[in-house]
């Protein structure tokens, strides 16, 4: 297998390193500098980096050509590694394996491919050199996930169940932690484990740090199940949140123990609960404060664009660290950074830095899931920590899985008291089963001190215990469980504006009824909130111009048509090369009657981001047809689709009619740091400048006249087209909807030009209702395409939205890629000579 | 006009408010003082210039179409002592509306007629908000209306006009661009309306 390769190919290469540097240090040298990622520089550099230079020094006898220089790239070298070793192990499981993961979790897979990479290594090295470490874990992998799951929270229905998410958070937590140390200690104090080190305060520590729902774990699983929403964010917001608690938690008893137990008096147990507090909620404060920071940061990062993206991830970590510093919880704080700041980051940040950011964020996260759980498996093929005591361990299992589904039953029946939909019996019983103990758990394992805890090696072991066992068993069955429980599953259902509209409705219904019963209820408080949001804080946060553009329906909408729109494009290439652009299917679609002129602006990201990043890659964009010169376009289309000789003929002349004059030697990409436009030529602003003008005079003319005036002169050799075309419909008489008027695009030509596309193929003006390419006015005999006047001939499946919605007013639907209203005509000669060449 | 004889909540009036709308009866009682006080004319009716002047209610944008689901159609003279003026038991009839189903009442049989907060009714009263001429049917020029008044000033006519078209479709399964409520309780189906149309009302 793949892995196993890879694995074979890292060990040569830890070998090699081996012989090289380490074969006359001693074995602890070796392991720690293997071992850490960050300390090797600090601690061992100078007989790392001095040693093999001497060498060099002392055999040098002429100027060596190449030299191997293992130990200058040694420590970045084996983090990419294993982050290589990471990604093709997350390829692995996920490709090689789609039987057996529809049984196991990811998760749980990764774990188990971590044992056999770390049973690798150890036999290798006949001790474990790759451990996850504690500060590697908190400071680098940990940030990233928290980040990015609170960056994506759904926020309304996480704060509309934030009383319930709290509830668990802090007092379920505390519940654990109290229950699973109090009955360790007790069964203790019985006998059950023989005869271990450990006070009642070490138990309390210890179960402080097991007590935490792990949310990297329940992202893991949950994600694969679908629950349904409620559910989710129960069990989410409340492994997010807990895992700060459980920190502070651990923090106090950390504290308590160094202090040792005769010197805690009910002072110093009230300092505790104090610190407490000041630690979760600081640190929850702080996070908002950074995300006002970053907020404001957006918004004046208009010309910057290319960073601003940037700007998320740094002061998220900076938020991470800051809290870290000041003692904070970190959790907590890059938690609420990321919950407060999403929503105006958004608007004011560039669209494609948007993408940008949820792409990053997706990459990191997931990137560092997998290094988690792979380490995890690593690191338990190790004879140094484990240490085995039956009783401590069994019953360890057998508390943690008791005590959570006692406490989650016994808040529930608390809540359900006060919740208007009240949580099921079955959601329950997924939410107690669904107590995943993670990562976290371990790492705060692993950071125990051994001098105040002497068993920490089977603290160590029992946390890995507890960890395989429910994130590889518990993992395995939720999916069986919430099947043969019927749990409601997440209503899987296409964004609609419906929908949303009378979701909006509701919410003000329902805010009227309770001010009529004259109570003030959660209806109250939230638009109360809402109201403060709207005319202060994002007043504050937000840019002008994106506040004004946001409205909840319209911007549902349009990502809609955003939506409709990349169907259209690829349902189009489903069926045929290019069928958007082919001369016969002239889909008009209406921009400006959508998007309205203020919004134009912005239009071209939109199209930007829908080429670059939806339909870039696989899909044949517009834009990089565009972009390339004229004759190799014809031969990509060519490529493509040689099924259609006429297909080819018509994108050739469509793309020779609707280009620009190919400026192949001043047109090149210039390389930008800080810009990813074209530069622009002057005769090419002229050209389209004088483009849309003739096109205007144009449209205006033909309206004038009232009608084609030339319209017969090529009508039989586009008949002969229409008959070669084995796709083309007869004459106008196919399509669903004949007349719609197409409406122009020139309102955003200044755009486009702006934004660097030069994508002709939206430029040809479609103000005019003879749909006749204005520049070949010159010549009176210009023929207005039929073909061009007739829209839609197959009509995708998906695209049933498309259908024109005004129909009132006759006017088209809202479509990024369809204006090319195609004209063929005047081309015989071209289309002749063409065909020969090609 | 009788304000005093009219304020006074009869023990069997309560009874038959309990059986049709399923509040209990100190929510009845609750609800009663509530009505009460919005009563600024003492009559035991509320007119909608009681109802307008709830501040809050001023400013929601549905707060009319609100007010006027309070208003049916047919004057029943159970529910409304004048033609524009509601009583008490047309008052709660119209709340029970957003009362939460709770869990015995989910396997209830229907024998006895649907209940008021069943699923149906209150998509319908959703619906109705929207119906203004009462004829079963959204049309467009009822949801452009409504359109407006929920979307901020920074929307166009003809966005807006976009928009309604898009959501007409959306419904619309026959073909004749308007919204019947066959269609509207189909297109909402996977809407959690038992959730979304209810508030608490207190014990």
């Amino acid at each position: 297998m793949n892995f196993e390769n890879d694995c074979r190919f890292k060990r040569k290469l830890t070998k090699r390193g081996n012989c090289n540097t380490l074969s006359h240090q001693g074995l602890q040298d070796k392991q720690a500098e293997q071992n850490s990622v960050k300390d090797s520089y600090t601690t061992h550099n100078e007989s790392v980096f001095q040693n093999p230079h001497h060498q060099q020094e002392e055999n040098l006898t002429g100027l060596p050509i190449v030299t191997f220089k293992w130990h200058h790239v040694e420590t970045p070298y084996l983090v990419i590694i294993w982050v290589f070793v990471a990604g093709l192990a997350k390829l692995s499981v996920v490709e090689l394996n789609h039987h057996v993961i529809s049984v196991v979790p990811e998760s749980g897979l990764l774990i188990i491919l971590g044992f056999i990479l770390g049973g690798i290594v150890w036999g290798a090295d006949r001790a474990q050199t790759f451990k996850l470490l504690p500060p590697t874990f908190f400071y680098y992998l940990l940030p990233q996930i928290i980040l990015d799951a609170s960056y994506f929270m759904p926020n309304k229905l996480f704060f509309s169940n934030l009383g319930a998410i709290l509830i668990y958070a802090i007092f379920g937590t505390c519940w654990n932690a109290a229950t699973v140390g109090l009955s360790l200690w007790g069964c203790y104090e019985a006998g059950v484990m023989g005869n271990l080190d450990i006070g009642l305060l070490q138990f309390l520590l210890f179960g402080s740090l097991i007590a935490a729902v792990d949310p990297v774990a329940v992202i893991a699983v949950f994600e694969e199940v679908h629950v349904n929403e409620v559910l989710f964010i129960l069990v989410f917001g409340e492994s997010l949140l807990n895992d700060g608690v459980t920190v502070v938690l651990y923090n106090v008893f950390d504290a308590f123990v160094a202090l040792g137990g005769p010197r805690i008096d009910a002072a110093e147990i009230f300092k505790g609960i104090f610190s407490f507090v000041v630690v979760a909620f600081g640190g929850s404060f702080l996070g908002i404060g950074f995300a006002i920071l970053l907020s404001l940061l957006t918004r004046c990062t208009k010309h910057i664009q290319i960073i601003e993206a940037g700007f998320v991830f740094v002061v998220g970590y900076l938020a991470y660290l800051t809290a870290e510093m000041l003692s904070l919880s970190a959790i907590l704080s890059i938690t609420f950074c990321g919950i407060c700041c999403q929503k105006y980051v958004n608007a004011n940040m560039d669209e494609k830095s948007v993408t940008t950011v949820r792409h990053a964020m997706k990459l990191l996260a997931n990137g560092s899931e997998t290094m988690i759980f792979l380490f995890l498996g690593v690191t338990a093929i190790d004879t140094e920590i484990w240490v085995w005591n039956t009783g401590f361990i069994l019953l360890t299992l057998l508390f943690v899985f008791i005590y959570r589904i006692i406490g989650t039953f016994l808040f529930t029946w608390m809540l359900n008291k006060f919740r208007l939909v009240p949580i099921e019996v079955i959601d329950q019983v997924v939410m107690s089963y669904g107590g995943l103990r993670g990562a976290v758990a371990y790492g705060l394992a692993a950071l125990l001190d051994e001098d105040k805890i002497p068993e920490k090696n089977l603290m160590i072991s029992t946390t890995l215990i507890v960890v395989y066992f429910t994130v590889i068993l518990q993992g395995i069955t939720m999916k069986p469980l919430v099947q043969w429980l019927k749990v409601k599953r997440a209503a899987h259902s296409d964004l609609k504006l419906i929908e949303k509209l009378n979701n909006r409705a509701f919410d003000h219904i329902l805010a009227a009824v309770e001010d009529i019963c004259g109570r003030i209820g959660d209806n109250w408080w939230t638009r109360g909130w809402n109201r403060f949001e709207e005319n202060y804080i994002s007043w504050l946060l937000m840019k002008p111009k994106a506040r004004k553009n946001r409205d909840y329906l319209f911007s549902i909408f349009h990502k809609l048509n955003l939506e409709d729109a990349i169907n259209y494009v690829s349902e189009g290439e489903r069926q045929g090369s290019l069928a958007f652009s082919r001369s016969d299917e002239a889909a008009n679609v209406d921009f400006k009657k959508q998007f309205g002129s203020e919004f134009a602006d912005v239009m071209p990201n939109i199209m930007v981001d829908m080429s670059n990043y939806e339909l870039g890659i696989e899909h044949f964009s517009v834009t990089s047809i565009v972009k390339d010169t004229i004759p190799s376009v014809s031969l990509d289309i060519h490529g493509q689709d040689r099924k259609n000789a006429m297909d080819d003929i018509n994108a050739h002349h469509l793309l020779q009619q609707h280009l620009y004059r190919s400026r192949k030697h001043q047109h090149r990409h210039k390389y930008s740091r800080s810009h990813f436009s074209i530069n622009q030529n002057e005769d090419e602003v002229q050209e389209i400048f004088q483009r849309t003008m003739r096109s205007r005079l144009e449209s205006f003319k033909s309206t004038k006249m009232g009608v084609n005036p030339a319209k017969k002169i090529t009508k039989h050799h586009k008949k002969e087209l229409t008959h070669k075309m084995p796709n083309g419909h007869p004459d106008g008489t196919g399509h669903l909807y004949g007349d719609e008027e197409v409406e122009g695009l020139c309102v955003f030509l200044p755009h486009l030009i702006e934004a660097g596309i030069e994508n002709p193929v939206f430029l040809p003006d479609m103000d005019s209702p003879t749909h006749s390419p204005p520049w070949l006015m010159e010549t009176e005999a210009v023929a207005p395409s039929q073909r061009a006047q007739r829209r839609l001939p197959w009509t995708p499946n998906r695209l049933r939205r498309l259908a024109p919605m005004r129909i009132s007013t006759c006017s088209t639907d809202s479509f990024l890629m369809a204006d090319v209203s195609l004209t063929l005509e005047e081309h015989e000669e071209h289309s002749q000579t063409d065909h020969v060449e090609m | 006009m009788g304000s005093r004889a009219s304020s006074l909540l009869r023990e069997e009036d309560i009874e038959e408010i309990k059986k049709e709308t399923g509040f209990s009866h100190s929510q009845i009682t609750r609800l009663y003082s509530r009505f009460h006080s919005l009563d600024k004319g003492e009559n035991g009716a509320l007119s909608r210039e009681d109802f307008q002047r709830i501040p809050e209610l001023a400013i929601n944008p549905l707060g009319d179409r609100i007010i006027n689901a309070f208003f049916p159609e047919g004057t029943n003279k159970k529910y409304t002592a004048r033609e524009d003026q509601v009583n008490f038991r047309g008052f709660m009839r119209t709340l029970a509306h957003f009362r939460p189903v709770e869990d015995n009442e989910k396997n209830k049989d229907l024998t006895s007629g649907e209940p008021l907060n069943s699923r149906t009714n209150k998509l319908h009263f959703a619906f109705q908000l929207y119906d203004l001429d009462r004829d079963d049917k959204i049309s467009r020029d009822e949801l452009l209306q409504v359109l407006r008044m929920m979307v901020g000033v920074n929307i166009s006519d003809e966005q807006l006009g976009s928009i309604a078209d898009r959501t007409i479709q959306e419904a619309d399964t026959n073909g004749d661009m308007c919204i019947s409520f066959s269609e509207f309780t189909k297109v909402l189906e996977k809407v959690d309306v038992e959730q979304k149309m209810s508030i608490r009302f207190l014990h």
